[in-house]
């Protein structure tokens, strides 16, 4: 019950202003399409340098939940998820609001969302300490399998491909390696005075996240958004509540799942609330209703992708493994304060953590209460032509990269690499396990080369590494996730194969 | 996507692997590149897999870049290097990207170029656009950023 006594600490003047800051801006940008919430988080992080350590998270925490919320409204009232958590909510929310149910739709999803979303972050507030007390057990033979498993279980999940997937990583934890070596302080793959300090977390994850998003509306030529935003006509909010407490079964349905979901690395809010709705639609007594326009599929799919953004930071929390490309980019702006997320964060920096876990919980509130108010006018933002959302978003990069240390070089680090991840993506390759393992690659060589000495010192490596309950363990996750994943990538291909066959 | 941009793609992520595994195996001291070695030997294994199959004429994910994609790109692909790489710096930031930003706008912007009030309009929007940048950056961050030409 720690939590409790930092509570007040998220209703200081200018941490409750960052907080409503985040929000709003956070359901704005994420209402606009092209704007994912790990990008969105990732821009935001050169504005924290300013801050305290809590009050930058605070803003990135806010940000995180409500841009995952505000892609309801382009989904709705657009047809265009705001972020692929969002596409669920696509299938019916945009045939309430053809129906002339925009208004009760949106505010379904947001009443839904902060549901979803508390109960996800009092699964963050009682699971993490007790994952954390479990993890002081761990060596550092355990924590470079751990840092191994993130990357995998990112790689093999995240991408389409499980060998794209973990060869994103590979790339990740290679350009990880960079800079001087901190045990010889010898320089490793400097080819340029840029990479002499090794390559910036911050500038890397603008670049890798927001660069190809740049290019992509690039791509797309001289086109609008393509779509018209449906007009929004009153409802009452009582009404609303009313329907989504005579709902329960998609309440429950898409919390628990986003919940369950959020809690496995690697697996993000679109799984959560494409298998939320799914279930949903298998258990309900009105079936065909579904993809008609359907209350539940809105309800199911907006509380399963908010459900799991607390859960999603379980792992970050206490293992250092983010639990979703979010939960890397919020990594990373830990990183940047100075804090080192893993068993003795609550120990160490009881204040950051449990205001920042508060924060979250209040903003799902602020975030319902925004949302239901300003989900038009977000629609409307959500229209800014691509063209000038191309070029804020450059200039934005520009800047934030730049800001990071006053220096050229990460400005160069971030568009290479951005540019670099543009094409890989279009290759089938995914940034979410390259940034993997590029936060997680420091952690990992260091407790290789820690293991390692202790392992020469006593049973040797090969004992070392690969024997004890925990290693083989981890190293077990590790393999049944890349064999899980590969399984279902061979039967997805055979089904498609079929399916061409049969046409 | 056709054949030739997978194996195109595909070989040039494994020529980096096989790059990095070279010099992870050639360079001094070894204890330096040990874990480099390590992640070079699996990301050549991975990388060769994706290209034989490439190569095979067997990989299916990714939708590579179409023709008309590329030139789509190509325009805002040179502005932004020339702004990154040159302007930036050179010209000053607020100035480079007072101009980045029109060009942009102007290229990719869906209203007419005809229309003497559609400039007008991305004028407007590019000098509210600075305005905000250096309101947040210069005024409230007090981030300094190179400054050549007027400001």
């Amino acid at each position: 019950m720690d939590f409790i006594f930092y509570f007040g600490d998220v209703f200081s003047p200018l941490s409750f202003l960052l907080l409503l800051g985040g929000t709003i801006g956070g359901l704005i940008l994420g209402a606009t399409p092209g704007l994912s919430p790990t990008m969105a988080v990732a821009l935001l992080i050169p504005f924290t340098f300013h801050l305290e350590a809590v009050q930058g998270l605070i803003l990135l925490g806010a940000a995180y939940t409500s841009t995952v919320a505000g892609g309801a409204v382009s989904a709705i009232l657009l047809k265009i998820p705001g972020a692929p958590a969002n596409i669920a909510t696509t299938l019916d929310g945009h045939q309430m609001a053809k129906q002339g149910q925009g208004a009760k739709a949106l505010q379904l999803s947001f009443l839904a969302s902060a549901v979803g979303g508390i109960f996800g972050v009092l699964l963050l507030i009682f699971l993490t300490p007790l994952l954390a007390e479990w993890a002081l057990a761990f060596g550092p033979s355990h924590l470079f399998w751990l840092a191994i498993l993130g990357v995998t279980v990112i790689g093999s999940l995240d991408s389409a491909s499980v060998v794209k997937g973990l060869l994103s990583g590979c790339i990740g934890l290679w350009l990880a390696t960079i800079g001087f070596d901190d045990i010889m302080g010898a320089q490793r793959f400097i080819f340029h005075p840029s990479l002499g300090g090794g390559i910036n977390i911050i500038a890397a994850l603008i670049g890798l996240f927001a660069i190809p998003q740049v290019l992509t509306m690039f791509a797309k030529g001289r086109r609008t958004s393509g779509a018209e935003v449906i007009e929004v006509q009153k409802h009452s909010v009582l009404d609303a509540t009313k329907e989504l407490i005579r709902r329960p079964l998609a309440l429950g349905i898409g919390t628990i799942t986003g919940s369950i979901i959020g809690l496995i690395p690697g697996v993000g809010g679109q799984i959560a609330g494409l298998v939320a709705y799914d279930q949903t639609k298998k258990f309900s007594s009105e079936k065909e209703k579904f993809g008609k326009g359907h209350s539940e599929g809105v309800i199911a799919a907006e509380a399963a992708n908010n459900a799991m953004v607390g859960p999603s930071l379980v792992p970050l929390l206490t293992l250092s493994i983010p639990g979703s490309p979010t939960a890397a980019v919020l990594l990373g702006g830990l990183l940047i304060h100075g804090i080192f997320p893993g068993s003795d964060l609550f120990d160490n920096h009881p204040d950051v953590a449990w205001t920042f876990i508060n924060s979250m919980l209040v903003g799902q509130v602020l975030m319902c209460l925004f949302g239901l108010y300003v989900a038009g006018l977000a629609a409307r933002v959500a229209q800014v032509p691509q063209s000038v959302m191309a070029a804020i978003v450059l200039a934005l990069s520009v800047f934030g990269a730049y800001s990071v240390q006053s220096s050229m070089g990460d400005v160069y680090v971030m568009a290479c690499l951005g540019i670099g991840m543009y094409f890989l993506e279009r290759f089938g390759f995914s940034a979410a396990p390259l940034v993997l393992g590029l936060i997680l690659g420091p952690i990992a060589e260091s407790n290789f080369i820690q293991g390692g000495m202790i392992a020469d010192a006593t049973v040797g490596r090969a004992s070392y590494f690969l024997s004890g309950g925990l290693n083989l363990f981890l190293i077990a996750v590790v393999v049944a996730s890349v064999a899980y994943s590969a399984w279902m990538e061979l039967r997805s291909r055979r089904y498609t194969t079929k399916e061409e066959a049969q046409a | 996507m056709n054949r030739s941009q997978h194996i195109f793609g595909s070989g040039l992520v494994f020529a980096v692997g096989i790059w990095v595994a070279w010099i992870s195996y050639t360079q001094a001291p070894a204890e330096a590149f040990l874990f480099p070695r390590l992640i070079a030997s699996v990301f050549v294994v991975l990388a060769g897999w994706t290209f034989g199959k490439a190569v095979l004429g067997l990989s299916k994910v990714g939708s590579g870049v179409s023709r008309t994609m590329f030139l789509n790109m190509v325009p805002g692909l040179v502005v932004m290097l020339i702004y990154v790489f040159w302007a930036a710096k050179t010209l000053g930031f607020y100035t480079a990207t007072t101009i980045g930003f029109f060009i942009l706008l102007s290229l990719y912007d869906p209203a007419p170029h005809s229309e003497g009030k559609t400039w007008i309009k991305r004028a407007v929007v590019t000098a509210c656009f600075v305005a905000v940048m250096y309101g947040l950056f210069a005024l409230l961050l007090s981030v300094y950023t190179p400054r050549e030409i007027l400001f």
